[in-house]
Order: structure tokens, then C-alpha cells, then sequence
């Protein structure tokens, strides 16, 4: 494994994996229903002391 | 508590450390193991002194440990001060040189001593006292591994001493931001993974079962560093008794892992760490949930994956290849999006409860917080990109920026955070005073003010006359002649620290009263309590 192999891995295959992970986890936020989740875990340190 | 194995385990290493003193094969080494010789001898001793044979006492599974924490609060006032007040004093001394006091005062020394000091001593104790504070009670469980905190606590403040004394006594690795030689590095990775344990422990056995956001912040600091820190401290030791290693890597690819950990220090140290700390307080202290619970993951994703490429920006115009300098500014400037995305997302947090920066010194103080995060990481793209950085770089600019951060986000954060914490953790019903707090913002604040705004003239007068020529092509100043014009600035410079300091000092006496169980006697803050009505 030298240096041109995992350059060309890191600007093809990393890269796409890295870009679809990044554009499921807004789509994951942004999923439908997802408001109320995300309010009732917004309210998780207002519950405590 | 008997404290038996930890007082066997210690004398030990004790032991170990006066054997490393006499063995040890160059003079700074063998000062340096008299110093831990020392330290670790006065914890056996207080161990000792400690030791009670009574039955302890049965620990309530269900409460939450807050003695580190609490600890943790002292710690990070006490290093605080100490590093600002380093701070002040070199300032002091790029404006005075008589100040250098050889060899172990000068400036080359107390500079580490200084950025460690605030960076690691002051905000390494904030962050792991408020993680440890919010990952309990946004868990709703105790802390993992009954004694693990204590561990994690007393071991950092071991590294602190050993990393501050190395730094007097001349041993350095002269990486920026990671100085310490290797045994120092070596016992901080011991540290570090203890810490992630009592961290992940403490998130998988949560009783709540969404994981709070501050928690992914405070996760991801805890995880980076730990990476950053091995990757960045490859060396090899010229002896196992001495003080000298080097590094796994030569030239170009050193100076990249150096700045690719330099960086990302500043990205998941100093910002991520901090925005675990405003998604806690700061809902905590207005008492609203944060503004947008979905942008705060996205600022958490984006800022996870944009800052780690980020790091080349200091290394514009070396040797380092041109694509890689572009991928570092193009990155940088990418990064404006989580950044503001999370500055407003804080801000926003107040909406409905504006009126609480008139009557709550505590919410003022978070809000100018992420004012600064908002400024500084404006700011910090903008000198990334080539053009500019060709003019900022190596210039006090740089300098300027790095403050505007650092006191203005990461300083303010804590404070706020510590002012929240305190009456909380020791059971008082409020801080000793909160007109000291208004004080201390103000004092702060303007201190910030004068020192960005004097680091931007002297930089960019610095910048511009380096790169001066006439008309024949000659330069126009010497290196001297710009040394020689920055003095004012200096001075001023000092003036800006030294209001900081003793906004902190302030901070102190009133975290302290507090501590004490004082209340002082004051005016409540105008508007906190509705105004009597004369009657009719």
C-alpha cells in the first residue's frame, strides 16, 4: 500500500463514501416526523434540576 | 477509604521517578524527575494522611458524583488565572526585553507555558469538569468506574505540572500546542483513554435514550484529541532516561501532521469541546431548549467532517504542495456554514427571552461568547485564504485572532459555565455577587476589544512593511526597523491581557465567596425584580 494508492482511494471511493454519510445524516435530521423527536430531545436539560 | 493499592502503586512509581533522577542521562531530565520525585512523594503523603479504616460510607448508584466536578471548577479558576497571568507577563516582555530573565523565565520558555497554561491547564479542566457535569445529567446516570473521575482529574493535573515544569527547564519537543517530550505524552494517552472509558461508560449506561448533543460534541473532543494527540507524538526517544526524542516523520510531511494537529486542536478542542459546553449552559441558564435541535446536529456533522482538512492553511506558501494548500483554504472556508449555522442556532436559543442580557450578567456573558465564535471563525476562514494570508502570516494579526477566540469564545464560555455551576455544585442559593460578574464582563469585554484591535493594527502595519520595496526593489525596512514600530502596540497589547486578568481574578474572589458560602449584600440587577409601586 504506497502513497498513490490511498490518494487515489481517498479522492474516489473515500470521498463518495464520506459525501452520501454526510447527505444521509441531514436527510436523517430532516426526515419526516422528525420535528418532535428532536423537540422532546431539545427539552432533555430542561428536565433535570 | 484505605486507599491501599493506590498508595502501594504510587510509592512505587515514586521510587521509579528517584531512580529516573539519578540514572537519568542529560541534566534537564534528571531536574525534571526530581520535580515528579517530589509531586508524587506529596500525593503519598496526602494519601496517607487520608486513609481512614471506618466502613465508607455506601455510595447512592443512583446520585451523581459531582466531587471531580467540583474540583474540576477549582482547577480550571486556579489554572486560569495562573496562564493569563504567564500571559500578561510575556506580553510584558516582547515590550520590555529586560524582562527576560534567564534561563528558565525567558520568553522562549514561558510562551508554551503560557499557551498550555490556557489552552490545556484552564480549558482542558473546563472541559472535562462541564463534560463530566452534563454527561450525568443529560444521561441521568452516575459517572462510570466508581473512582475512574478521580483518576482522570488527579492524572491531567500531573500532566499539567509535568508539562509546565518540562517547559521551564528548557525540554521541549517545540511542536506547537504539543511541547511536551514523550514520557510527559505517553502519561497523558494514559489519561485520555481513562477519560474516554468514564465518558462512553457513562453514555452507555444512560438512563435517558436519546443522546443529548452536547454529549456528541464533548464525544468527538474526547475521540479527536486522542487521535490527534498519538498521530502527532510518533517519536522515538534517544534514551529511555532522558528528554530527548524525534519525531517518527522529517520535513514537509512533519510540518503537516504538526498543523494537521495544530489545527484540529483549535477545531475540536477549542470549538468543539466549547459547543458541547453552549448547547448545555446556555439553554440551562435562560431556561429555553436550544433553538434548533435539527441544526444542531447538522452543525455538528458538518463541522465533524469539514474541520479535519482544514489544517494546510497554515502552511500556505512552504513546501507543502499547492493542492494541498488549496484543500486547506478551500476547507477553512467551507467551514463558515457550520460555524454561523451554530453561532445562530446559540443566539437564536435566547429568542423570547431577550431581556434576560439586561438582567442576567451570566446570559451576557454566553452571548458575547458566541458574538466572539461567530467574529472569530469569520474571521479565521477569511485569513485562510491565500491572497490575505500572504499579508496576515507569521504577523501578530494572527496573533490577534487567535485571542479573539480564545478570550472571547472558549474564556467566556467557561466562565459562564463555571458561574452557572457553582452555586449548583455546592448548594448555595446564588453567587456571592452578581454585580462582580457585571464587572467581569465588562472588564473582559473591553480587554478582548483593545487586544484584537491593537493586534490588527500592529499585524497588518507588521505585514505591510515586510513587504515594502522602493523602486529599485531593495526592501524598504529591516526586520528591526518593524520590531522597533510594534512597541506601542505592545504596550497596548499588555494593558488588553491585563484587563482580561483581572476580570478573571475577579472571577476568582467570587467563585471563591461563593465556594465560602458568602452572599455580599447589593442592589438586585436593574429589572431582575419588579419595581415597587409607591402607594396610592
Amino acid at each position: 500500500m504506497d502513497y498513490s494508492l490511498m490518494r487515489e482511494f481517498a479522492d474516489s471511493w473515500g470521498l463518495l463514501a464520506m459525501a452520501l454519510f454526510f447527505v444521509g445524516t441531514v436527510a436523517f435530521a430532516f426526515r419526516p416526523g422528525s420535528r418532535k423527536q428532536a423537540d422532546e430531545a431539545a427539552r432533555i436539560p430542561l428536565k433535570d434540576d | 477509604m484505605k486507599f491501599g493499592t493506590e498508595i502501594v502503586v504510587m510509592c512505587v512509581f515514586t521510587f521509579l521517578a528517584l531512580v529516573a533522577a539519578g540514572f537519568g542521562v542529560d541534566e534537564p531530565f534528571r531536574q525534571h524527575m526530581w520535580v515528579l520525585f517530589f509531586v508524587l512523594l506529596g500525593f503519598v503523603i496526602v494519601l496517607l494522611r487520608n486513609t481512614s479504616f471506618a466502613p465508607a460510607a455506601p455510595v447512592d448508584p443512583s446520585a451523581y458524583m459531582d466531587g471531580p466536578v467540583r474540583y474540576g471548577a477549582i482547577a480550571t479558576m486556579f489554572w486560569g488565572v495562573v496562564g493569563m497571568l504567564v500571559g500578561v507577563i510575556i506580553a510584558l516582555q516582547l515590550a520590555y526585553p529586560d524582562l527576560n530573565i534567564e534561563p528558565w523565565f525567558n520568553l522562549g520558555r514561558l510562551r508554551p507555558l503560557h499557551t498550555s497554561g490556557v489552552v490545556f491547564a484552564f480549558g482542558g479542566n473546563a472541559l472535562i469538569c462541564t463534560s463530566m457535569y452534563v454527561v450525568q445529567r443529560t444521561s441521568r446516570a452516575r459517572l462510570f468506574g466508581g473512582n475512574l473521575a478521580w483518576f482522570v482529574f488527579w492524572g491531567y493535573q500531573l500532566f499539567i505540572v509535568m508539562a509546565a515544569t518540562g517547559y521551564l527547564l528548557g525540554i521541549t519537543e517545540s511542536r506547537e500546542y504539543a511541547e511536551p517530550e514523550w514520557y510527559v505524552d505517553i502519561w497523558l494517552t494514559i489519561v485520555w483513554v481513562a477519560y474516554l472509558v468514564l465518558f462512553l461508560g457513562t453514555i452507555l449506561k444512560r438512563k435517558e435514550p436519546h443522546i443529548y448533543v452536547a454529549n456528541w460534541f464533548y464525544l468527538s473532543f474526547i475521540v479527536t484529541i486522542a487521535m490527534l494527540h498519538l498521530i502527532n507524538n510518533l517519536s522515538m526517544p534517544a534514551s529511555l532516561l532522558g528528554s530527548k526524542s524525534y519525531s517518527a516523520f522529517s520535513g514537509v510531511q512533519d510540518a503537516l501532521t504538526q498543523w494537521w494537529y495544530g489545527h484540529n486542536a483549535v477545531g475540536f478542542f477549542l470549538t468543539a469541546g466549547f459547543l458541547g459546553m453552549m448547547y448545555y449552559f446556555v439553554p440551562k441558564q435562560v431556561n429555553r431548549p436550544v433553538y434548533s435541535y435539527r441544526l444542531s446536529i447538522i452543525h455538528f456533522w458538518a463541522l465533524i467532517f469539514l474541520y479535519i482538512w482544514a489544517g494546510p492553511h497554515h502552511l500556505h506558501y512552504t513546501a507543502l504542495p499547492d493542492w494541498a494548500q488549496t484543500l486547506g483554504m478551500v476547507f477553512s472556508i467551507m467551514l463558515w456554514m457550520p460555524s454561523w449555522g451554530g453561532m445562530i442556532n446559540g443566539l437564536m436559543t435566547l429568542s423570547g427571552a431577550w431581556d434576560k442580557l439586561r438582567t442576567d450578567p451570566i446570559v451576557r456573558m454566553m452571548v458575547m461568547a458566541i458574538a466572539f465564535y461567530g467574529m472569530s471563525t469569520f474571521e479565521g476562514p477569511m485569513m485562510s485564504i491565500k491572497a490575505v494570508n500572504s499579508l496576515s502570516h507569521y504577523t501578530d494579526w494572527t496573533i490577534g485572532h487567535v485571542h479573539s477566540g480564545a478570550l472571547g469564545w472558549v474564556g467566556m464560555i467557561s466562565f459562564g459555565a463555571i458561574y452557572y455551576m457553582v452555586p449548583k455544585l455546592w448548594n448555595r442559593e446564588r453567587l456571592y455577587s452578581l454585580r462582580l460578574v457585571t464587572w467581569h464582563f465588562w472588564l473582559a469585554t473591553l480587554g478582548i476589544v483593545v487586544y484584537a484591535a491593537v493586534m490588527w493594527v500592529s499585524g497588518i502595519m507588521q505585514g505591510l512593511m515586510w513587504r515594502e520595496y522602493d523602486e529599485q526593489g531593495f526592501l524598504v525596512y529591516s526586520f528591526a526597523e518593524t520590531v522597533a514600530a510594534m512597541h506601542p502596540y505592545y504596550v497596548m497589547r499588555a494593558v488588553g491581557g491585563a484587563m482580561y486578568l483581572a476580570g478573571a481574578v475577579i472571577m476568582a474572589w467570587n467563585i471563591t465567596m461563593t465556594i465560602l458560602g458568602y452572599q455580599r449584600e447589593e442592589e438586585p440587577m436593574p429589572g431582575s425584580v419588579p419595581a415597587l409601586q409607591p402607594a396610592q
